[in-house]
């Protein structure tokens, strides 16, 4: 991470009093709350820079974690919880998105290059295997006969 | 007085890589004179530049705030490290450090490239002058640091107390160094395609620079990373922000460049390919320089807020880029590929390389730029990214670390798979019973730890096999070994250790990714918490006034699982001119492991304390300066080494081959 934003993340994260994940708000229930982290570490937390809501230490993330958390609580699954916040917050709050329309290109695009990249690979081969066989251009040919005409002489 | 001389010092240089450029790139034809003329024209560059920044490091040290920059961004009583280090703390002075390297660079051609066929010289030297020339101009006319201020301030505005720290003063240096020597491999494939020459010569000449480059670029990085995990304050190593992204296509693309020129230098092979790489690392090193600074990624980030600024220099980019490749794309066409190879070779095992590397290139690439063309284009807004970025880099990394082992031991030309299978038998083998004891010890808590574990072994284990056998280790004598392998070329040590290196790095990231275990809860002084058989008891909390800033500090012992003990202090600080708040993490060393401890806010009249056991994270970094210490190896190789290519010329490149 550059200086830039290490700085950046810094004034976001002092921008407010809060703090990231804190005891009073972790749950009683370990596998619930396991859960709430394996949830928070894919929500971005909107007012800072590239941060997950588990890692920031502004407000709005705490909000958003208790969030999960109370919904986890009222006996919501990993995907209904996902899909509330995404309600409220919009599908910014998700920083792995998700495989739409919109984002069919994103998805593809790793595979899709990598398959371009052995196409071209292939093409490649078979344009630089075949003019081997192609032979002698008349030029050269020249050459070799005059340098055969040459030898014979000698 | 120095500050106008510094500033008449860069306008100087500017008149004479603008001079120099149209020389270079025009009147090319003309021979060894001008050549000779361009190499000191290069080194005047360099002269005057050093001069216009030391004229600036000196304002900043004797604190002379008639200078805005320094007025803005340093203060009377900083130490003297942080005062010379905030000379590139800023985007003015930044872009000058920028500049200074670029030109140290041109110089570095000129001096060891007095036996550079002349009209190749003059291509190189007039097209870095050119990056001078549009650079030093940018920088004269939107971004001068040597501004004066009608009424100096009696004291400056202080450098933000997180950028006082060493990180700031070796990590944008090394950064750059990595992204501008990139520049000398963009100026020797602009030109060939202008030459039309591009042979075995050009591909010696261009490696040893990309090397450097390489070298600074990955220590940079993994500084940059290290600096994020101790200074943030919450343990992450690497995020995936677009700044990071930006460092690290380059470091691909290079990493791919890297691989390449050596099939072009070797089998005279892969030269167009190769030529594109290039000109991609140096566009990719310009991206990451600027267009996080250009107010198009994330404006937030940016140095420069102006939008002239921003416009400028992507039109800049735009003419550089684009004319690169416009002239890759005109001359392209006419070279003319060497050297068969079966599919099976060290060449085809070299081009797999590429063809991964490239891919992971451009998936981070559109994963960077997505949610913002996504955004231009339908107002939608999404984000992406760590989890977008692992799996998909993830899955892009795993076949080619599969096949690592494999390509050092293929001959050139054509191999025998099986014969190279069979000589790694062993040490797969080990491979797999070491990932399968760890996580029987460890415990498997992500599914793919024992996989990634198995990579990180196959590839630290697989890159010294050839070592291994080559010294015939265990079948001879000892001393007869340690004679064979202090015997062997640097090249295959360099290889050998360098992919050592980056199974160490994997080693790392597996570790700290599945086994990290931390906990979150308050203490009292007096009071003790356990982590990963750490006891940690927290002996007292006092106030500690520190030189500029106060200090809430945390006292703590730290027993070990063996029983020795350690004081950690970990301190929340408040800077008192600026009122900045600071977290400094304590941060103890357990050989290879680390325990991070973050003394967090008061609640409710008691401190929330996390603290985090972190396996073998040190893995990370030293994997990266092994990797370094690999490519320095492979400089100081006798074939590879910087004026190497006149042997190269002597012996024409068909009987080379």
């Amino acid at each position: 991470m550059s200086w830039r934003a290490l700085f950046l993340c810094l004034m976001m994260a002092f921008s407010s009093p809060a703090l990231a994940l804190s005891p009073d708000e972790i749950l009683s229930d370990p596998a619930l709350e396991s859960r709430a982290r394996d949830l928070s570490a894919g929500l971005r937390c909107l007012v800072c820079q590239n941060q997950s809501i588990d890692d920031s230490d502004a407000e709005l993330a705490r909000d958003l974690r208790l969030l999960v958390r109370e919904r986890l609580v009222a006996g919501d699954s990993n995907e209904e919880v996902e899909q509330y916040i995404v309600d409220r917050y919009g599908e910014y709050v998700l920083l792995n998105p998700r495989l739409g329309p919109h984002t069919l290109v994103l998805w593809i695009a790793a595979p899709l290059l990598l398959l371009v990249g052995l196409v071209a690979l292939v093409l490649a081969r078979r344009r630089t295997a075949r003019p081997q066989a192609a032979g002698l251009t008349p030029e050269e040919r020249a050459v070799l006969d005059q340098l055969r005409d040459d030898t014979e002489r000698r | 007085m120095s500050i106008e001389l510094g500033h008449f010092s860069l306008i100087l240089a500017f008149a004479i890589s603008l001079v120099s450029a149209f020389g270079g790139l025009l009147l090319w034809r003309r021979g060894e004179r001008l050549a000779l003329v361009l190499g000191q024209a290069a080194v005047l560059q360099f002269v005057l530049v050093a001069v216009a920044f030391l004229a600036l490091v000196q304002a900043f040290v004797v604190s002379d705030f008639s200078l805005a920059l320094a007025a803005n961004h340093s203060h009377s009583l900083k130490p003297l490290i942080y005062k010379i280090s905030g000379v590139w703390g800023n985007h003015e002075g930044s872009m000058l450090l920028w500049i200074l390297i670029l030109v140290l660079f041109g110089a570095l051609v000129a001096a060891f490239g007095r036996r550079l066929p002349s009209d190749l010289a003059s291509l190189v030297l007039g097209t870095q002058s050119l990056l001078v020339t549009a650079f030093a101009g940018f920088t004269l006319l939107t971004s001068n640091p040597f501004e004066r201020l009608a009424v100096p301030p009696l004291e400056g505005a202080d450098l933000n107390p997180i950028l006082q720290d060493i990180g700031l003063a070796i990590h944008p240096p090394l950064l750059y160094a990595g992204y501008v020597g990139f520049s000398i491999c963009f100026s020797f494939a602009v030109a060939a395609l202008i030459s039309g020459r591009i042979d075995q010569a050009w591909a010696r000449w261009v490696r040893p620079w990309t090397m450097l480059s390489w070298v600074f670029l990955t220590l940079g990085i993994a500084m940059g990373s290290y600096w994020a995990y101790y200074e943030l304050g919450w343990g992450g190593w690497w995020f995936w922000d677009p700044v990071e992204n930006a460092s690290f296509m380059p470091w691909l693309a290079g990493t791919a460049l890297l691989h390449s020129a050596l099939v072009m230098e070797k089998r005279n092979a892969l030269k167009i390919w190769t030529i594109f790489l290039a000109i991609i690392t140096f566009s990719l090193s310009l991206l990451g320089t600027f267009l996080v600074r250009s107010g198009i990624l994330t404006s937030v980030h940016t140095f420069a807020s102006d939008p002239t600024r921003g416009l400028v220099i992507l039109s800049i980019l735009a003419i550089l880029i684009g004319g690169a490749f416009l002239l890759f794309a005109m001359r392209a066409p006419m070279l003319r590929q060497g050297g068969l190879f079966a599919p099976i070779s060290r060449e085809g095992a070299l081009i797999l390389n590429n063809l991964f590397l490239a891919t992971a290139v451009g998936a981070v690439l559109v994963g960077t730029l997505y949610p913002l063309v996504l955004d231009a284009l339908t107002g939608t807004t999404i984000s992406v990214g760590a989890p977008f970025f692992d799996f998909t880099f993830g899955a892009l990394m795993a076949p080619l670390l599969l096949v690592l082992p494999f390509g050092p031991l293929l001959a050139w030309k054509r191999a025998d798979l099986v014969a190279a299978g069979q000589r790694l038998m062993g040490m797969a083998a080990l491979a797999v019973f070491l990932a399968v004891l760890i996580s029987a010890l460890g415990g498997v808590s992500i599914s793919l730890a024992p996989f990634g574990l198995l990579l990180g072994f196959w590839v630290s284990l697989g890159s010294v096999a050839e070592l291994i056998e080559r010294a015939k280790i265990g079948r001879i004598p000892l001393g007869e070994s340690l004679r064979r392998l202090a015997g062997l070329p640097r090249s295959i040590w360099s290889t050998a250790i360098g992919h050592l290196g980056l199974g160490l790095t994997v080693l790392g990231i597996v570790s700290v990714s599945a086994w990290e275990t931390e906990i979150v809860t308050t203490l009292n002084p007096g009071e003790t918490t356990e982590l990963a058989g750490y006891s940690i008891a927290f002996d007292s909390f006092e106030q500690i006034p520190g030189p500029n800033y106060l200090a809430d500090t945390g006292i703590f012992t730290v027993t070990a699982p063996g029983g020795g003990t350690a004081r950690l202090d970990a301190e929340r600080r408040i800077y008192v001119a600026s009122g900045t708040p600071t977290t400094e993490a304590a941060i103890q060393t357990y050989g290879l492991s680390q325990l991070y401890l973050q003394l967090g806010e008061p609640l409710d009249d008691t401190h929330v304390i996390r603290v985090w056991h972190k396996p073998y994270i040190l893995l990370i970094w030293i994997g990266c300066l092994v990797m370094s210490g690999a490519g320095i190896l492979s400089l100081t190789d006798r074939r590879l080494r910087l004026g190497a290519p006149q042997r190269a010329r002597k012996a024409a490149p068909e009987a080379a081959s």
